[in-house]
Parts: structure tokens; C-alpha cells; sequence
């Protein structure tokens, strides 16, 4: 229903009580975007709705404080004191890139060699094998917690990076696996004939023809996975931890601010913010292919 | 498929010589390498991109050189293996071993040196937490998936016949790309108390306090707090079930629609017996998806009230008895009670994978 030149009445009432749901919607994120740029004294005494009313009050201090590390001062060995800064959101928002972006690539080939295998050859076992990928798609990735991090623990790739990012891969795969043979399973035939009449071997097949056809596929999957390993805390928690403060990312960092300093609203919400505005800014410029991994099918573990 | 001849096979030899050690030795240096983690952050995840990108797709290249030496029916017999052979053996490490591995431990003793029956279970049916942690993960299913689809329906109807399609739908899809963590401060907030005569710097406080109300600890008594942080999970869940519901809306067909308000059928009488049977298998699909996510979410849980005041859920105890007390027998019970409570799911989606006929 486009709107034409005029609204019925009906329309109106409808997009004005949309209006109001949208704003209940987005209030709470907007209270935490306007105290991260007031100081901490505007914000322990009075509400973020009146940050308007006292303009002064406002600072870029809270994020100079939580990207670079609360200051405070020690005293050295010498009797001077000597400034340092705690940990910060800043190392945690690199940490993350870290952890992210490997575990978005690695399934992504993996996964594509795989669901082209499903979806076009014939070998003993196919049923079967792609039964399990359906099976394991919602299996809750908590019942691999402890066994995984028994293995890791022997082969010491507890609190590494690479240990987190096979497993971000490993829990991404059924998923990646599934949405990308629903993709390469619709290729026409006819196209895959003529490549094979013409001397294609499954390799070049699969290099020059099946994956830059599927980067619509293949970019669903990368934005749903990049937001998802972005966002969780509980992998993390679980095979980041032996790795020391240097390697907490953001969820885990803001979930340990939110503890220590839980009445400092104004570090507080600064953390928060920073450590939604890359998943923030990926969401609403590629929204589109974000929809469209929803839409196929992305229930997982 | 096409066939090598004995001088490409020479070739193809000779490049397979040249091209697997190189593979090799950068895959394994390159893996031990960040095992031991000596570098700067930056280095190490341009590295990690680099050497994730190019080991994968090198491995891939050097078994395809490799097989492409047998015969032409040994190749097509191998040829298979080779692309779907890696997704498999990393699932079966990381999903399929370890849910064996976990329903072995629920039967084993806390550090899992000896067996111990059925005495983890007996545990997680009688304790007193245990038994509130299930009751709240009932009200989680329930009100959870049950405000976050009536919602996300509500703002699909609204939204197609509003003139903000578009910007409205992003604003409710927003919170779908925060974190659990990053809602549960943006809710704490919202949720913050001070004392009478305090100036309340949390909204829902000075709303009580401007209407001639008392502020409250809303997240301090159960059982109520455990809705107030079921909030949270629906405005985070509510913005998926708008999208799916909505593409599902648009394929209703507006013939019938037409044809029912010609014959005299008033708007709801429309919605409730044409628009809502159409996209009824949207909206099982999304309250099943939602209820997954209820049953497995414990970051709400962990990173708001830690389980203290009775808000304790499945996920979060599963954890604090893994990580915390390091009761490898309950936690792994607890995933395998978590893992029984989906399996209608995993039974539903390997039936309709059977009746496919793709094969």
C-alpha cells in the first residue's frame, strides 16, 4: 500500500500509533546514547530525558575514558607515583575484530565446498551426512562446552585465538552449510552441463562458476555470522578466558564493567554503545542481506 | 570430468610436488605460530585473515591436484570427499562427538572419574534452584515467544499499511544487532532505582515517581523480575518476528483479500479467516525459532542479575555448575536436558528433509 496522494483516515491513525510503538522501541537505546556524552556528575543527579536543559553537560570524556583505560595513579617503587590506565574498550574492540572476522572467513569456503558437494554430486552416505548437518542445526551449542574445552585444554589452544575461531567456525558450519546448499542447490542444471561438456573439473567448477555465483548466499551468512560471533558472550567466556584480560572482547569486557562498576552510568553506557556500533553499522548498511539469512532458516546453536 | 592424459598427469604431478609442501609448511607454521600468540593484536588478525583465507583454500587446491592423478573413476569416487570431507569432520569434532561426550559425563561423578547413575539427573529434578531455574524457563517459553510474535505481528500489519514502512520496521529490527550484554546495560538503566525523594535517573522510576508512585526495585523481587527481564528479550526477538512475519504478509494474495471486502467482510473478519490461516506455517516457524532462543539464552540472565533474586534459567545454571562449582556431571546433564527439549525440532526438520526429493 503506497501512499498515494492523500491518506485515508485510517492510515493515519495507523502510522501514528506505529509512530509511538517505534519510539517505545528505541527510547531505551536513545537513553544510552545521549548519558555516554554526559558527564558523570549530570548523570548520577539527574535524568538523560534533562541532558537538553543543561547543554554544558555535555563531554566527550566518557569515551576518552572507557577506549583508553581508566586513569588512576600508582606509586612506584621509588616513592613517585606514575599514571596508568586500566583495561579498556579499546583493546576489547580489537580483540573482538580478532575473534570476529577469521571465524566469519573460515566457514564461509568450507561451508560452500560442502553444500556444492550436497547439492551436485552423488557419493555413498550423502543422505546421511547432510541428515546430520540438518540434525545438528539447533543442537544447543552448550552440550559441546566442556568436551571442546577438554580437547583444547590437552592441546593447548585454550585461551588462543585460533581455538576460538575453529570453534566459532565449528558452531557456524551447520548453518553456513544449510543456507548455502538451499543457494547452490537452485543453479540450473543447464549451467553446470555446458561448464562439464566443456572440460570443467569439480575444482574449477567450484572456483570459477558455483562461488561467484553464490556471494548473495555467501553475504548472508557472513553478515548473520559476523553479528552473531560479535555479539555472544558464552563462547568467549568459555575458550577466551585462559587467555588474560588482553583478549576479552566486548560483550565479555562490558558484562565485567557492568559488575565492577555498575552505578557508573556514564562509562557504563559509553561501553555499551561502543561496543554495539560496528554490529549497529553493518546492520543497517547491508540490512538487506542480513533479512534474507533470516529468512533462510537461521535458527542455531 | 574431463580426463587428465599421461603428459598433463606429468604436469599436474609436478605442480602437486611444488604446491602441497608449500601448503603444508605455511598450514602448520602458520597454526603454531598462533597457538603461541607472540605477535601485536593487529598483526595477528591480518595474519589470522591471511593465513585462514589461504591454508583453506590452498588445501582444497592441493587435494584436488592430488586426486585428479588417480583414474577417472577413482576421481569421481574420491572427488566428493574431498569438498564435503572438511564441514564434516570439523561438525563432527565440534557438534556431533561432543553431544555423545556430554550425555557419557551426565552419568559420570563432578570431574567425571567415576560413574554416578543417574544421580545428576535426580539432582536437577529435586534441588530447590533447579527446580525455579525450570519454572522460569517455562515463563521464558511462554511469555517470551508468546509477546515477541504478537508484537512482531502487530508491527507487520501496522507497518504495510502505514506511510513508514520501511523506517519503522528498521527501528523495531534494530535491537536484533545488540548483544544480550549490550541490552541487558541498556535495560539496567532503563530499570535503575534510587530511593524516595532521590532524583530518578532511570526512566521507568521517574515515570512511577511523576504519576504519584513509589519508585521500585523492579529486578530485586521474584517473581516479577523474571517478566522484567523477559522484556528485554522480547524487545530483542520482536524485530525477527516483525521481518519473517512481514515478507510472509506480503505474500498473501490480495485477490482474495478483494474478493472477501466486496462481498461485505469487515478488516478483522478478513485478518482473522483469510490474512492469519496463509501465514499461519510463518508463524510456527517463528515462535519455534523464538522458543530456541528462550531456552538456550542465558546472557540476559548471567549479565543482569547473575541468577540472584530467583531469576535463575536451564542456560544459566547450566553454566555456573560447569564453570563455576566445575560439575562436569549436572552441567552436562543440564545441556542434555536442554538438547532433549529441542529434539522435536531436530525430529521435525529431519522429517521434512525426507520428504524432499532432491536426491
Amino acid at each position: 500500500m503506497k501512499t498515494q496522494v492523500k491518506m485515508t483516515r485510517g492510515a493515519k491513525i495507523i502510522t501514528a500509533l506505529l509512530i509511538l510503538f517505534c519510539l517505545v522501541w528505541t527510547i531505551p537505546t536513545a537513553g544510552i546514547l545521549i548519558t555516554s556524552f554526559r558527564d558523570s556528575d549530570a548523570t548520577a543527579s539527574s535524568g538523560w530525558w534533562t541532558a537538553f536543559l543543561t547543554p554544558k553537560d555535555f563531554t566527550l570524556g566518557n569515551y576518552d575514558e572507557v577506549l583508553g583505560g581508566q586513569r588512576y595513579t600508582v606509586g612506584t617503587g621509588s616513592g613517585g607515583t606514575a599514571a596508568r590506565r586500566g583495561a579498556s574498550m579499546g583493546s576489547a574492540f580489537l580483540s573482538s575484530i580478532t575473534v570476529t572476522l577469521p571465524s566469519v572467513i573460515i566457514p564461509i569456503f568450507i561451508a560452500a565446498a560442502a553444500a556444492y558437494a550436497f547439492a551436485w554430486m552423488s557419493f555413498p552416505g550423502r543422505r546421511i551426512l547432510f541428515g546430520m548437518v540438518i540434525a545438528l542445526l539447533v543442537v544447543p551449542l552448550q552440550i559441546s562446552l566442556i568436551p571442546i574445552l577438554r580437547d583444547y585444554q590437552k592441546i593447548g589452544l585454550n585461551g588462543t585465538y585460533l581455538g576460538i575461531w575453529l570453534a566459532h567456525s565449528g558452531f557456524g558450519l551447520p548453518l553456513a552449510t544449510y543456507i548455502l546448499f538451499n543457494y547452490i542447490s537452485t543453479i540450473p542444471r543447464s549451467i553446470l552441463e555446458s561448464a562439464f561438456i566443456d572440460g570443467a573439473n569439480h575444482f574449477t567448477m567450484f572456483a570459477r562458476l558455483i562461488i561467484p555465483l553464490s556471494v548473495p548466499a555467501l553475504a548472508s551468512f557472513a553478515i548473520f555470522q559476523f553479528i552473531w560471533v560479535w555479539n555472544d558472550l558464552l563462547v568467549a567466556l568459555v575458550f577466551l578466558s585462559g587467555g588474560g584480560q588482553l583478549m576479552e572482547v566486548v560483550t565479555v569486557r562490558l558484562m565485567n564493567m557492568a559488575g565492577t562498576r555498575g552505578s557508573d552510568w556514564h562509562l557504563l553506557t559509553a561501553g555499551a554503545f561502543v561496543s554495539m556500533i560496528l554490529p549497529l553499522t553493518v546492520f543497517l548498511s547491508l540490512q538487506k542481506y542480513f533479512v534474507k539469512g533470516l529468512l533462510a532458516g537461521s535458527v542455531k546453536g | 570430468m574431463q580426463l587428465p592424459r599421461d603428459q598433463e598427469r606429468k604436469q599436474l604431478a609436478a605442480r602437486t610436488l611444488v604446491v602441497g609442501p608449500i601448503t603444508l609448511i605455511v598450514a602448520i607454521s602458520g597454526f603454531l605460530l598462533l597457538k603461541n600468540n607472540p605477535m601485536s593484536q593487529i598483526l595477528t588478525t591480518l595474519f589470522a585473515i591471511l593465513w585462514g583465507t589461504f591454508t583453506v583454500l590452498a588445501l582444497f587446491y592441493t587435494m584436488n591436484l592430488i586426486v585428479q592423478l588417480f583414474p577417472i573413476q577413482k576421481y569421481n569416487k574420491i572427488i566428493p570427499f574431498v569438498f564435503v570431507g572438511p564441514a564434516i569432520l570439523i561438525i563432527g569434532w565440534y557438534l556431533l562427538i561432543p553431544t555423545v561426550r556430554s550425555l557419557v559425563l551426565s552419568f559420570m561423578n563432578r570431574s567425571s572419574t567415576s560413574f554416578a547413575g543417574l544421580a545428576n539427573y535426580k539432582y536437577i529434578f529435586t534441588d530447590a534452584t533447579m527446580r525455579t531455574a525450570f519454572g522460569n524457563t517455562v515463563l521464558w517459553l511462554l511469555f517470551g515467544t508468546a509477546f515477541s510474535v504478537f508484537f512482531g505481528l502487530l508491527t507487520a500489519l501496522m507497518a504495510e499499511r502505514s506511510a513508514i514502512e520501511k523506517l519503522g520496521k528498521t527501528l523495531v529490527f534494530l535491537p536484533m544487532a545488540i548483544s544480550m550484554v549490550g541490552a541487558g546495560v541498556i535495560w539496567k538503566f532503563m530499570y535503575a532505582y534510587k530511593p524516595l525523594g532521590a532524583n530518578q535517573t532511570g526512566l521507568l522510576n521517574a515515570i512511577m515517581v511523576g504519576l504519584g508512585g513509589n519508585p521500585q526495585n523492579w529486578l530485586g523481587s521474584a517473581p516479577m523480575n523474571n517478566f522484567f527481564l523477559i522484556v528485554i528479550f522480547v524487545w530483542l526477538q520482536t524485530g525477527f518476528s516483525l521481518v519473517v512475519l512481514s515478507a510472509a504478509l506480503k505474500g498473501v494474495s490480495d485477490e482474495i483479500k478483494e474478493a472477501a471486502r466486496i462481498d461485505g467482510a469487515k478488516e478483522f473478519t478478513i485478518l482473522m479467516r483469510i490474512v492469519l490461516p496463509s501465514i499461519y506455517g510463518s508463524i510456527v516457524t517463528v515462535s519455534t525459532t523464538i522458543m530456541l532462543a528462550a531456552l538456550k539464552s542465558f546472557d540476559i540472565v548471567y549479565s543482569m542479575t547473575n541468577g540472584l533474586y530467583g531469576t535463575e534459567v536451564l542456560a544459566s545454571q547450566q553454566y555456573k555448575q560447569m564453570f563455576k562449582f566445575l560439575d562436569y556431571g549436572r552441567g552436562s546433564a543440564i545441556a542434555v536436558v536442554i538438547l532433549l527439549a529441542v529434539s522435536p525440532v531436530i525430529y521435525y526438520n529431519l522429517k521434512e528433509f525426507n520428504k524432499r526429493e532432491v536426491f
